[in-house]
């Protein structure tokens, strides 16, 4: 694997990241990390997606038509997400249950649209893919990320497994309601993309 | 042809339409059974749990068999409260009576007044399913009947469970609801749904007395039989699990039918 491979793929986990930097894909963030275990099957979702339609936009570049090449996009976009939500309701009814609408919903995040127009447009099919593959790990890695915080404090547990005993079963932890609702990820996304700028400076904006 | 002239962007636009159509509806033609046989369980396993036949967890063989073995569907008309699996005319296959898709068929359901409508749904279907639960011996044991009604963000789909003198809970579960996770969301909480088994629903006249109530149940107090602890911090969903069963088990609910069955007995 050539260096610019490598960047395109590991780049948006730490330097380039698609959640804490671009600031984008929020909703689902926000949505879906209650549990670890939605959390990952939306991240596989969202990777599998964004690498997907930007092969498939890579590939018919130079045939889209300037004039209608985001609905193009947005068509491919629109299509693979069904596709993804008619497996998961085929093959992990559970779990489609309790993502229920936000499998949907990929069609409209940023991430997805963001490097279809930003980056397939204008690069091969391959390198494309993989820029798809790095960005659904950029934003993986936010998600698991706030929803380990958000499982682990809220619930007692991590993928499920009960790891602190709830006072309400008779144990001592007593569980953070905050951390269940959604203004809880705000706030573990600021405190990442707190963390993140003050190791990398240069992601620090102008005032 | 130039990529951007009007003749290429409608081929290019129609070769994508064709392209993607058939990507999707392949998907989902060729899905389409696993899905069904999907929700298909997810139904049965909810009859069983909620009588008490299942653990969370049981694989999909088991709850097929199990289902076969113990579970009988009939329909019931809820306005007269009578028994219609056979009528031929209303029903020519049974099995196949859609009871959600009724909800929304002005011919198959009725609007409720608002005065009347306890359980916040607007519309009532006019016939019910009700399952029939047997022992291994095929002696009848429980009724479990569906529930609908708001909460506080959302509807919340049940079944309650009564044994069979038609008063006493067997078991309460919500399958579908959109409450808050950790307050409201905690109707699905295995602790909570446990305290229903035991309380009466009826009160001496047959009228629907059942109350989830802020706060703890006193044992001592003397309606403890028909109280059940509230969830903390979620009024609203409380309430409106209290007003669902007043109003299904009432006489826009199932009580017509319930009254039929403890005069005559299920036949």
């Amino acid at each position: 694997m050539n260096s610019k491979q490598k960047e395109v793929l590991l780049g948006p986990i730490l330097n380039n990241n698609p959640i804490a930097l671009q600031i984008l894909g929020i909703c689902s963030a926000l949505a879906v990390t209650t549990k670890m275990e939605t959390a990952l099957v939306m991240s596989i979702a969202v990777t599998l997606v964004t690498a997907c339609s930007n092969a498939a936009v890579a590939s018919i570049r130079l045939q889209i038509p300037s004039s209608i090449r985001i609905i193009v996009q947005m068509t491919i976009i629109a299509s693979l997400v069904i596709l993804v939500d008619q497996f998961l309701k085929a093959f992990a009814f559970g779990i489609s249950k309790q993502l229920s609408v936000f499998v949907g919903l990929i069609i409209t995040n940023c991430i997805v649209m963001g490097r279809a127009e930003g980056f397939a447009m204008k690069n091969e099919p391959g390198i494309s893919f993989l820029d798809g593959i790095g960005n659904g790990l950029g934003y993986s890695a936010i998600l698991m990320l706030v929803a380990f915080f958000r499982e682990l404090f809220g619930s007692g547990s991590l993928f499920g497994v009960q790891l602190l005993k709830l006072s309400r079963d008779g144990g001592w932890y007593d569980a953070n309601g905050l951390m269940l609702l959604p203004p809880s990820a705000f706030f573990i996304i600021g405190f990442a993309i707190w963390i993140l700028r003050t190791l990398k400076t240069e992601q620090v904006e102008e005032a | 042809m130039s990529r951007d002239s009007i003749g290429f962007t409608f081929l290019v636009s129609a070769a994508l339409c064709v392209g993607c159509s058939i990507l999707v509806s392949g998907a989902a033609v060729g899905l389409r059974d696993r899905q069904d046989l999907n929700k298909e369980n997810e139904r049965k396993k909810n009859i069983l749990s909620v009588a008490g036949l299942i653990q969370p967890g049981e694989g999909a063989k088991n709850v097929m068999q199990i289902y076969e073995e113990r579970v009988k569907g009939i329909i019931v008309d809820l306005n007269t409260g009578k028994v219609v699996t056979d009528d031929k005319e209303l029903f020519p296959n049974p099995s196949e009576y859609d009871q959600k898709a009724a909800i929304d068929n002005p011919k198959m359901s009725m609007e409720i007044k608002s005065i009347d409508d306890l359980a916040g749904i607007k519309r009532r279907e006019n016939y019910s399913w009700v399952y029939l639960i047997n022992d291994e011996n095929g002696k009848l044991t429980q009724y479990v009947l569906p529930v609908r009604g708001k909460g506080l963000w959302s509807t919340m789909w049940g079944f309650i469970a009564l044994e069979t003198n038609l008063n006493t809970v067997a078991g309460l579960t919500f399958y579908e609801q959109g409450e808050t996770p950790g307050l409201g969301g905690e109707v699905d909480n295995p602790k909570w749904k446990a305290q229903w088994k035991g309380k009466e629903v009826y009160n001496k006249e047959f009228e629907p007395e059942i109350e989830v109530i802020k706060g703890s149940v006193n044992p001592e107090s003397a309606n403890a039989i028909h109280e059940v602890d509230g969830l903390s911090g979620a009024t609203i969903t409380s309430r409106g699990v209290t007003h669902l069963l007043d109003f299904w088990l009432g006489n826009l609910g199932f009580r017509p039918y319930l009254e039929q069955v403890r005069e005559q007995g299920e036949k």
